[in-house]
């Protein structure tokens, strides 16, 4: 109540503040400096060279980026993950957000639902992967068994590469659990009297769903579009365990196309340039979050400053 | 007045229409509910055949006899036990502990005392969270080795003595909601600031830094890229590795050991402490998740 802004303070006590407020956060700055700003600085350098572990850096200039260009895997690597993040990030967005409006009614069960559909979020990984190969094997896996009660005729999911793909979205479906959980929050979070005003007006249903829902959930949606982004950007273990990039590269994501040059084929400046291109894309999807920002950072406590 | 006679209408409308509305939502749910489920039920029906049972077409979900000793005999195959032991004592718990104390620490800073320049930082802190890990792989990975730390949880627990900015964003978050007057009242009474986060902003904050801990815990749980980069000894295998080791057996011709069955039993052990982590705190990962935006 009677506490002194900031500003009214002597200064040697904001001068005190401010030397204990970098001891407190010396931690993160220091492991700022060291292991992103450093390494990321280190790598920049690297992708300059030609670099093989346990030799010296040979200085060749821009050949690894002029290579990268020519590169059939490269192309193939960037579209198979630009494929993946534009068919399962909307599709998963879509889903998450048909799944929050179902449980945002007041429905009988909604936490039993809310349970069975968070859950598989916090499974990623391994268990996930080897778990997925099984359902996907095209004989004896429970998906095309499923698929045979629709009349379908399941294809050889990751052993044709006109499918593993969308095998990879499939599975990255049953994640979208927390997106759903973020995204009942946010309908939680639209004001009531604004569907009072709307239904006075006469608007309902799908309507009201687009006039007013919709645009009133849009900052979150697009920060968990861009998180999503980010995120399909990162597939790797998925892809490593399932089907190491087969067949005939199909499922070969930019981190694994990544990885292997460095670690199986040790040629780490090269794969440095390619992590130089990744840190561009996230530069630039990083830069279109920050630009709305505002829009979706709730700063609640922000008046205390 | 117009309300009033608008509602029966609306009414009317619940009892035709709605019923039907409200059918095909129900239908809807318990479907996709199923279709979410079905995964867990697979990777158990699964771990309960014996070879004959798992490669027969149609599936049959109860198999009969049941063969739990797969649970056994598949965790017992490799190693299993000292597996989980990594992960758990040399990983999770180490970088769980460092993770959560040091994070807390740097949110403090960023929420608790008012210096010049706080904001500023705090932005770019919050900027690196984008900035994937995989970036600075390779650096890292040349510089663990250069100290000689391959095969060791050094490079995977280390790093978390700085912290980690989903977490220091959420916890700067959860800070900024206890009334500042309680510091200042400590402050009188002569306590220094490790003093005020000790006793009073920690004790407060208790359930966003239980949420902050099981994700880390999780995290370390589930990582696969980490441990693939730093450890290539068996005997220091993490589960996530471990089970790599059964998975291979599965490309391996004329091998008649139960290897789809067991790969499913030792799925299912590790994925059973993430759903009773997930019950021990459930309302701690909804509100965790939803006041940061933060996905599992």
């Amino acid at each position: 109540m009677a506490t002194a802004p900031a500003r009214t303070r002597p200064g040697h006590l904001a001068r005190r503040e401010a030397l204990i407020g970098y001891v407190f956060i010396s931690p993160w700055l220091i492991g700022f400096l060291v292991f992103l700003a450093g390494p990321i600085l280190a790598s920049l350098g690297l992708s300059f060279t030609q670099y093989k572990p346990g030799q010296i850096p040979i200085w060749v200039g821009l050949a690894n980026y002029v290579r990268m260009f020519g590169d059939e895997l490269f192309y193939l690597s960037l579209s198979v993950t630009t494929k993946y993040t534009l068919i399962s990030v909307p599709l998963g967005l879509a889903i998450a957000l048909g799944l929050a409006l179902l449980l945002n009614q007041k429905v009988p069960g909604q936490r039993f639902f809310r349970t069975v559909f968070y859950v598989p979020s916090l499974i990623s990984g391994v268990a996930m992967a080897i778990v997925f190969a099984w359902i996907f094997n095209s004989r004896f896996g429970i998906l095309n068994y499923l698929l045979s009660f629709l009349k379908l005729d399941g294809p050889n999911w990751l052993s044709d590469p006109d499918f593993t793909l969308s095998a990879f979205v499939l599975m990255s479906l049953w994640g979208v659990g927390s997106t759903v959980v973020i995204f009942i929050a946010a309908l939680q979070g639209v004001p009531v009297a604004l569907y009072e005003a709307a239904s006075l007006d006469g608007a309902v249903g799908w309507r009201r769903f687009i006039h007013i829902t919709l645009p009133m959930i849009s900052p979150v949606v697009l920060f968990a579009a861009i998180t999503g982004v980010i995120g399909t950007f990162q597939t790797f273990a998925v892809s490593y365990i399932m089907t190491s990039g087969g067949p005939a590269n199909a499922s070969l994501f930019y981190l694994l196309y990544l990885y292997k040059n460095a670690f199986n084929w040790f040629e780490m400046g090269y794969a440095s340039a390619l992590a130089w291109f990744l840190f561009l894309i996230i530069l630039i999807c990083t830069g279109l979050l920050l630009r709305t920002s505002d829009l979706w950072v709730h700063y609640e406590g922000l008046g205390k400053k | 007045m117009n309300v009033a006679i608008a509602k029966p209408v609306r009414h009317a409308r619940t009892s035709a229409v709605g019923v039907l509305i409200e059918v095909v939502k129900y239908t809807l749910l318990i479907g996709l509910a199923f279709s979410f489920f079905v995964p867990f039920l697979w990777m158990i029906s699964s771990a309960l055949k014996d070879d004959p049972q798992i490669y027969t077409v149609p599936p049959i979900w109860l198999p009969s006899p049941m063969h739990p000793e797969n649970f056994i005999n598949g965790w017992t195959k490799f190693n299993f036990t000292k597996f989980a032991a990594n992960s758990i004592v040399r990983y999770a718990i180490p970088s769980t502990i460092l993770v959560t104390l040091s994070s807390a620490v740097v949110a403090y800073g960023f929420s608790r005392l008012r210096w010049h320049g706080r904001d500023l930082l705090f932005g770019l802190c919050l900027a690196t969270i984008m900035i994937p890990f995989q970036v600075v792989m390779v650096p890292l990975f040349i510089t663990f080795k250069t100290l000689g730390w391959l095969n060791s949880y050094m490079p995977l627990v280390i790093p978390g003595i700085f912290g980690s900015p989903w977490f220091i964003f959420m916890l700067r978050q959860f800070f900024l909601t206890i009334p500042e007057e309680l510091s200042d009242a400590a402050r009188i009474d002569g306590a220094g600031e490790i003093g005020i986060l000790f006793r009073i902003v920690l004790p407060l904050a208790r359930p966003a830094l239980i949420v902050v801990a099981l994700f880390q815990f999780l995290g370390a749980w589930n990582d696969y890229l980490g441990p693939l980069l730093y450890i290539n000894k068996e005997d220091l295998f993490p589960l996530a590795l471990g089970i790599g080791i059964l998975r291979r057996m599965t490309g391996e011709t004329g091998t008649t050991a139960l290897v789809y069955p067991y790969l499913m039993a030792v799925s299912t052990i590790i994925t059973v402490p993430i759903i009773i982590a997930y019950f021990l705190a459930q309302r701690r990962f909804i509100e965790g998740i939803t006041t940061t935006g933060m996905k599992g």
